[in-house]
């Protein structure tokens, strides 16, 4: 047996369990429910469009806040010792490791109006605050269910970065802040360009996380197809449709940014 | 050694559409120590991946013991291989590197017996000089040590021919000159059939009873390491072995070629009248003499000490020569040199005529060649990565 | 790194620390609630557990859970072991599509490739009279662990010297046996990994299982999901507690074992 043959197997499956399903994704976004060919799935999605928007409004919302909160950790964590570094990345990792539904589940427990967080606050004498059941909420758990996947890229550019061009660099004169701007900063792009992939497509799609934190208030795209397949709404012809429409959105997204991030690197001099 | 054991019969080899083995005509005798010698991308390694049979050629047969074995693919090879940089296992100890080929042999449908297995196997390290390293991470080892390792996995299994592609490449010069000693007398001791890969033809002088001289993917020239110095074939074999002044002569009749418009006499002939000829010319063959007494003179343009000799270079009538000499000449002295006729070595013209010999840049050349020797050859690192297709 | 962090930068550390950790903490330690509530202290009790491991539902859902990711993840680490050699030997002209098919399930939203399985499988279903069940829960799984076993492998493929299978075959090793003999060993830390990656997405995934499990079949999440509609048992609680502490447990063991190995190595390399 030839070793190129051994991927046969696979290939296979991949022929019936990966390109097929997504073939009859499109079949179906262009048929009706009895089968005949429509380009109306496609052409009625204005009605959509609100959800559309608030999708990748929160979905871009906490990709800037995952990297806003996320760099930091991936910048200080590389600059520690091996060991410490060790150390607090499987900290970082470890939340992962509870089941994400449970993890939003608490936070229910924190927001909610008569939650943890008032309670703190009113025992501090500070007035409450109503989040439960807000696009605050939704954000939130969103930050916190995929921040660990904003850090992890990062951090391994970063910490991949050659120790002797930051040496050569502070031996050219260059001080902590400009070695972070002209050299760290610009190297981790690609790690930040993952990073970004990894929490806005599951952002967008997200519909646990509305249904725990939004209680039904914040209706995103997730819910939407989620309705058309499992809900009430029941028609996977639409369902399907909304799927390719949100899929290639995400798709144009990330080819544009990966463009316009490989144009930083060239402009840096990589 | 008597008998032919394997023979290439007009292989050639080609990667995407480009020759690097041009109908190789080549055959290896029984117990004979034959080395393929020449600089990156000549072909030599390609040479020994076919007899190996991680190649097919694309056109030719490779016969062993007279049976064709083109087919034949490596495992079932009576051969083995000293890979470059080992190729050691690293999830396994000395012990079971070595006995690696042993388990999964089968003499009439039975394995060999345990016993018999740990008793080649110490047998074989005591042969290498690593008696006691059996339980000894292999990636924990020197270089020299992870040397003979691999040495002792190929011979253990009594190959009747071991390939040997630059396995002295990544040692220190000392530790070179060492395992050259080893392997000569480790060949000499087994009687195996060695057929050693290398650039570096010192290498190839000390260690072989044939050299194999090849460039371009053919063969400039085979024979004994005397031949392949004394007489090199044409310009480039006289010139990649060894130091030599290769100059433009004109052949007046057998016996007598002329040089700078001078005739010298020499011992070869069989040349037409008026036959333009390289002529090879040793340093070590020129002797100085006073400068009125000289068949040519010229002037001392520079000297390097060499620890036994001084390496001078002389300018005769713009053409530079390096005479090697014990005696000190100081730059700008005029000299005069005799060649005895045995130093002369006439070659035919070749498509190298041109190319080599003339010193005016030799201390360039000189750091080319000990550049060479820690080359990788990025030509052959091509094939490997192709030949995974 | 040049410097090590600052006050600032622990500070800051140990707030994102903090975030991380407060929800899970929360989980915890409602655990051992004495009543219902998920926001109040009333005190301290095991109730929970032991209700735990006399509710049939939960445990059937975990024992799910648990068979889908053994069964998964070993298949899908066989496949995608042998996938990922075969892609290794490939012409890349070949290579690079089919790495960007085997990439597709790691990119597409999950819900896209739960939703996309659930049209096959009911279609499929439809045509040779079959029901979403254990079955197709189990495919969809295998399906979306594959691509990170092959992701774990392809690095250390890249890794082993080539010279090495040669060296296998030149000794006497049939392609296959050298696959088994040298290949594997070499490759194994990537195996182990893709197993590990395999078997946690597997027990983790709630939106894939949801679209291609059916309404006779529950995984834990589906039913910690299903719980949340209502109101969710500290029993829920309680088990993920034990979970969380076992795998904190593991990871310590590991982490030590690794550290005293790399010490062992480091003494031993410098002497």
């Amino acid at each position: 047996m030839k070793p190129n043959y051994f991927s046969i197997p696979y290939v296979g499956w991949m022929a019936l369990f990966v390109v097929t399903p997504i073939v009859m994704v499109f079949v179906f976004a262009l048929t009706t429910p009895t089968g005949e060919f429509t380009l109306r799935n496609f052409s009625d999605m204005g009605l959509f469009l609100p959800v559309f928007i608030r999708s990748f409004r929160l979905a871009f919302l906490a990709t800037v806040v995952c990297i806003v909160l996320g760099y930091p950790v991936a910048y200080l964590l590389a600059r520690e010792t091996t060991r410490v570094q060790r150390i607090l990345f499987m900290l970082i990792m470890l939340p992962l490791w509870m089941n994400f539904l449970l993890r939003t589940y608490a936070w229910m427990s924190i927001l909610e109006n008569t939650g943890l967080l008032n309670q703190l606050l009113s025992f501090l004498s500070l007035p409450t605050v109503r989040i439960i059941n807000t696009e605050t909420a939704v954000v939130i758990g969103m930050v916190y269910n995929f921040l660990p996947f904003m850090i992890l890229p990062i951090y391994s550019v970063i910490v991949k970065i050659d120790k002797n061009l930051i040496e050569a660099a502070h031996d050219l004169g260059a001080n902590t802040f400009s070695v972070f701007r002209k050299l760290i900063a610009p190297l981790s792009i690609p790690g930040i360009l993952s990073g970004v992939t990894m929490v806005f497509v599951p952002a967008v799609s997200a519909f646990v996380i509305t249904q725990l934190l939004g209680g039904g208030m914040v209706f995103l795209l997730g819910d939407l197809i989620e309705m058309q397949f499992l809900g009430t709404a029941h028609n996977p012809n639409v369902g399907s449709a909304i799927s390719i429409v949100m899929m290639l959105i995400v798709i144009v997204f990330v080819i544009v940014m990966n463009k316009f991030g490989s144009g930083e690197e060239k402009a840096v001099g990589l | 050694m008597s008998k032919e054991l394997i023979r290439l019969s007009k292989c050639s080899m080609a990667f995407d559409g480009e020759y690097v083995l041009k109908d190789i005509d080549l055959y290896f005798k029984d117990k004979e120590f034959l080395t393929l010698l020449g600089p990156s991308g000549c072909g030599k390694t390609t040479t020994l991946r076919i007899i190996g049979g991680f190649l097919k050629p694309i056109s030719g047969d490779v016969y062993f013991d007279g049976v064709r074995i083109n087919d034949v693919p490596p495992h079932k090879r009576a051969v083995n291989t000293i890979f470059q940089k080992y190729a050691l296992f690293p999830h396994l100890n000395v012990f079971e590197n070595i006995a690696f080929g042993l388990k999964l042999q089968r003499q009439n449908g039975k394995k060999i017996s345990k016993t018999e297995i740990s008793e080649r196997v110490l047998e074989m390290l005591d042969i290498v000089s690593l008696k006691g390293f059996e339980k000894r991470d292999v990636t924990l080892l020197s270089g020299g040590q992870q040397q003979r390792v691999a040495i002792a996995r190929a011979l253990v299994n009594r190959p009747k021919v071991l390939l040997l592609d630059e396995p002295l490449g990544a040692l220190d010069m000392r530790l070179r000159k060492d395992m050259q000693n080893e392997l000569k007398r480790i060949q000499q001791a087994t009687g195996i059939t060695f057929i050693y890969v290398t650039h570096d033809q010192e290498e190839a002088l000390a260690m072989s009873d044939t050299i194999v001289v090849m460039e371009n993917g053919e063969i400039q020239q085979i024979g004994t390491p005397e031949d392949i110095y004394n007489e090199p074939k044409n310009a480039f074999v006289a010139d990649f072995i060894g130091e030599s002044n290769i100059l433009d002569g004109i052949m007046h009749q057998d016996g007598v070629v002329e040089i700078f418009g001078r005739k010298f006499s020499c011992l070869d002939g069989g040349f037409a009248k008026l036959e333009p000829v390289d002529v090879v010319i040793r340093p070590e063959d020129i002797d100085i003499v006073d400068s009125s007494a000289g068949m040519l003179r010229g002037t001392v343009t520079s000297i390097t000490f060499r620890g036994v000799l001084y390496d001078i270079i002389v300018d005769f009538h713009g053409f530079k020569w390096l005479i090697q000499t014990t005696e000190l000449y100081p730059v700008g002295a005029d000299i005069g040199i005799n060649i005895d006729p045995d130093g002369i070595h006439i070659m035919k013209k070749s498509s190298f005529s041109g190319m080599f010999g003339d010193y005016s840049s030799f201390s360039d050349e000189y750091e080319n060649i000990s550049d060479a020797e820690f080359e990788f050859e990025p030509m052959e690192d091509v094939e490997r990565t192709e030949d995974r297709g | 790194m040049n410097k090590k962090p600052g006050f600032f930068g622990r500070f800051y550390m140990s707030i994102i620390l903090f975030f991380l950790y407060a929800p899970i903490f929360v989980l915890i330690v409602f655990s051992f609630n004495s009543t219902r509530s998920r926001t109040v202290w009333t005190g301290f009790s095991l109730e929970w557990y032991r209700r735990l491991f006399s509710d049939g539902t939960i445990l059937d859902a975990f024992y799910t859970t648990l068979i889908v990711a053994v069964l998964a993840s070993v298949i899908a680490t066989f496949i995608g072991t042998v996938a990922a050699v075969g892609f290794f030997n490939m012409r890349s002209r070949w290579r690079t599509p089919l790495t960007q098919i085997n990439n597709i399930p790691m990119m597409n939203a999950d819900i896209v490739t739960g939703v996309s399985l659930s049209l096959l499988f009911v279609s499929l279903g439809t045509m040779l009279s079959f029901r979403l069940g254990f079955g197709t829960l189990l495919l969809a799984h295998v399906t979306f662990c594959i691509p990170y076993v092959v992701l774990a492998i392809m690095p250390k493929l890249r890794q082993i010297d080539r010279n090495l299978v040669d060296a296998a075959c030149d000794l006497g090793c049939t392609w296959m046996q050298a696959f088994r003999k040298v290949i594997i060993p070499e490759i194994r830390p990537g195996i182990i990994n893709g197993l590990i990656i395999a078997f946690t997405l597997s027990i983790d995934d709630f939106v894939i299982s949801y679209f291609t499990a059916g309404g006779n079949i529950m995984t834990l999440p589906m039913q910690i999901f299903a719980m949340t509609r209502r109101r969710v048992s500290p029993e829920i609680n309680a088990l993920s507690t034990i979970l969380f502490m076992s795998v904190l447990i593991l990871l310590i063991i590991i982490n030590v074992r690794d550290i005293k190995q790399e010490e062992k190595l480091r003494q031993r390399t410098s002497v």
